[in-house]
């Protein structure tokens, strides 16, 4: 198990938490100590709205170790409103289909356990299509 | 300042070696190669390696191969790039050539694949990408070939099965490559048949993992054996580039800006450009990479690298040849060797050695490795001197 690791990540994982930089304005997540876009020591607190739209997505059939009972599952780029793109699972999709454009929104899910039956579970976000009611 | 001379070139066959452990595959090539230099001793051994520290639960590798190859007590290390490990280092072992501090280097590509199955695999393959924010959604290599391919498709409108010619035209060439794991050509049904890997992305997209070893022996000119018996080929250019780590920090995730730059930078050295090869050894790690690798090195214009494989002009009487013994597809991909394999085959045609598959009057070739979706671009020029 690796509790540290998944335990520095929670703000992130649970709430989308990056960064802003106070010199050129860009937005960042996760954060960063440098600003991809001007180089800039980045230091602020920026909360994500968790709005985002689907800007590729493929359906994984081989999961790696830890997804295997999740397989097949859709794994997108998301990119933000707010101009960033994260990597995540879709969820929630039910019979609909996915689209490259279609808008989608950040949900807390199980992303993996770590450790087995008596390890931890890790949760974080996930995107599902919008519209679909209370979380 | 001498030419650095790829002196002694050795393979062993890329496949599902269950017999043997990863210091015998590095062994059977260190010394084929060795052989092949007519006998060069080497002063120091670079290797490149990928997955053996989680693979094989074995690090310090420098120490490892030497003692078994029987030249314990040189300098040796590991150069990792993912896919493109053994290709850096060939970067290592060039400039330590080059600079005059080593007479002589072995580089050695070796990866242990096969030891384990299915999801332990998929999982040691995600290394390559970023842990937290890339693996932990459960994205492998091949999903990330898939998240490239969909929006390429979308972008550029590129129909789908047009993919087909690069796999089939790495199995046709891998026929006569005796080092080759799959040595059988595939027909079109096969691949539109094909399983779904990472949608749109099938099984016959995806070269398959596998175990190998690949060596070749860096001297100057003046190092060169009395009688050396080979044609020479020198390395005239080598560029590492870079991007970032994950797919969704780049601008513009299709450009594989890392590929352009170390290909032009290459290029500049050798003082030629891309179009002035005889041809281009990149890497189909996926069928995608190809046609993006193609329009990185300028070869297409963006979204039209698919094209040049449609009409014949990449196949070994085409204009400009790639994959020419099989590439990734059907050689097989033993990852941190594979950039070693592609220097050896390039080697092979640059000295007329290339059997059935011989490009006519091979004199330059481009050889490009990638590590991850070219997170990490590795790009030689070699040339018959």
């Amino acid at each position: 198990m690796e509790i540290p690791r998944h335990w520095r990540l929670k703000k992130q994982r649970y709430a989308l938490i990056g960064e802003v930089c106070p010199y050129c304005d860009g937005k960042i997540f996760p954060p960063r100590d440098v600003c991809p876009h001007c180089g800039g020591e980045a230091r602020n607190v920026y909360p994500f709205s968790g709005k985002g739209t689907v800007y590729s997505y493929t359906v994984m059939q081989d999961a790696p170790a830890g997804y295997e009972s999740q397989a097949p599952y859709t794994v997108a780029l998301v990119k933000l409103e707010e101009g960033p793109v994260v990597t995540a699972q879709l969820t929630d999709l039910g019979e609909q289909a996915v689209e490259i454009g279609m808008p989608v929104e950040m949900v807390t899910r199980k992303l993996r356990e770590d450790g087995g039956a008596k390890g931890m579970l890790i949760y974080g976000y996930k995107f599902r299509p919008v519209g679909l009611g209370p979380h | 300042m001498g030419d650095v001379i790829i002196a002694g070139i050795g393979q062993i066959p890329v496949g599902e070696h269950w017999d043997l452990p990863l210091h015998t595959l590095s062994t059977r090539a260190a010394l084929a190669a060795i052989k092949d230099s007519g006998g060069l001793r080497p002063q120091a051994m670079y290797i490149g390696n990928f997955a053996a520290s989680i693979l094989s639960h074995q690090a310090n590798l420098g120490a490892l191969l030497t003692d078994h190859a029987g030249l314990t007590g040189i300098e040796a290390y590991t150069v990792e790039a993912a896919g493109a490990s053994g290709a850096a280092a060939l970067r290592v072992g060039y400039l330590a050539v080059r600079s005059g501090f080593v007479e002589s280097a072995l580089v050695v590509g070796v990866e242990k694949w096969t030891d384990r199955i299915g999801p332990d695999l998929e999982a040691a393959a995600a290394l390559a990408e970023d842990y937290d924010y890339e693996a932990m959604t459960g994205l492998t290599p091949a999903g990330q070939a898939g998240l490239l391919m969909q929006r390429y498709l979308h972008e550029y409108g590129a129909p789908r099965l047009a993919f087909a010619a690069f796999p089939l035209l790495a199995h046709a060439n891998a026929v006569n490559n005796p080092y080759a794991m799959y040595r059988k050509a595939i027909r079109p049904e096969v691949y539109e048949n094909a399983e779904p890997v990472s949608d749109p992305l099938n099984m016959f997209d995806s070269a398959p993992y596998a175990d190998g070893a690949a060596a070749v022996l860096l001297a100057r000119t003046s190092g060169l054996p009395e009688g050396y018996a080979h044609p020479r080929v020198r390395i005239s250019g080598s560029s590492v580039a870079v991007d970032t780590l994950a797919l969704h920090d780049r601008p513009d995730p299709l450009a594989f800006e890392a590929a352009a730059r170390s290909t032009q930078s290459a290029c500049r050295q050798a003082g030629i450009l891309p179009a002035d090869v005889d041809f281009f050894e990149l890497s189909d790690t996926f069928s995608i990479f190809a046609a993006l690798s193609l329009e990185a090195a300028g070869f297409a214009r963006r979204g039209e690298g698919w094209k040049l494989a449609q009409d014949g002009s990449l196949a070994l009487g085409g204009k400009l040849p790639i994959l020419t013994m099989g590439g990734h597809k059907a050689r097989g991909n033993p990852i941190g060797a594979a950039g070693v394999y592609q220097i050896v085959e390039a080697v092979l045609q640059l000295r007329g050695q290339a059997g059935a598959n011989q490009v006519k009057n091979a004199r330059r070739a481009l050889v490009q490795s990638l590590g991850g979706p070219a997170a990490t671009a590795v790009t030689h020029v070699l040339e018959r001197v």
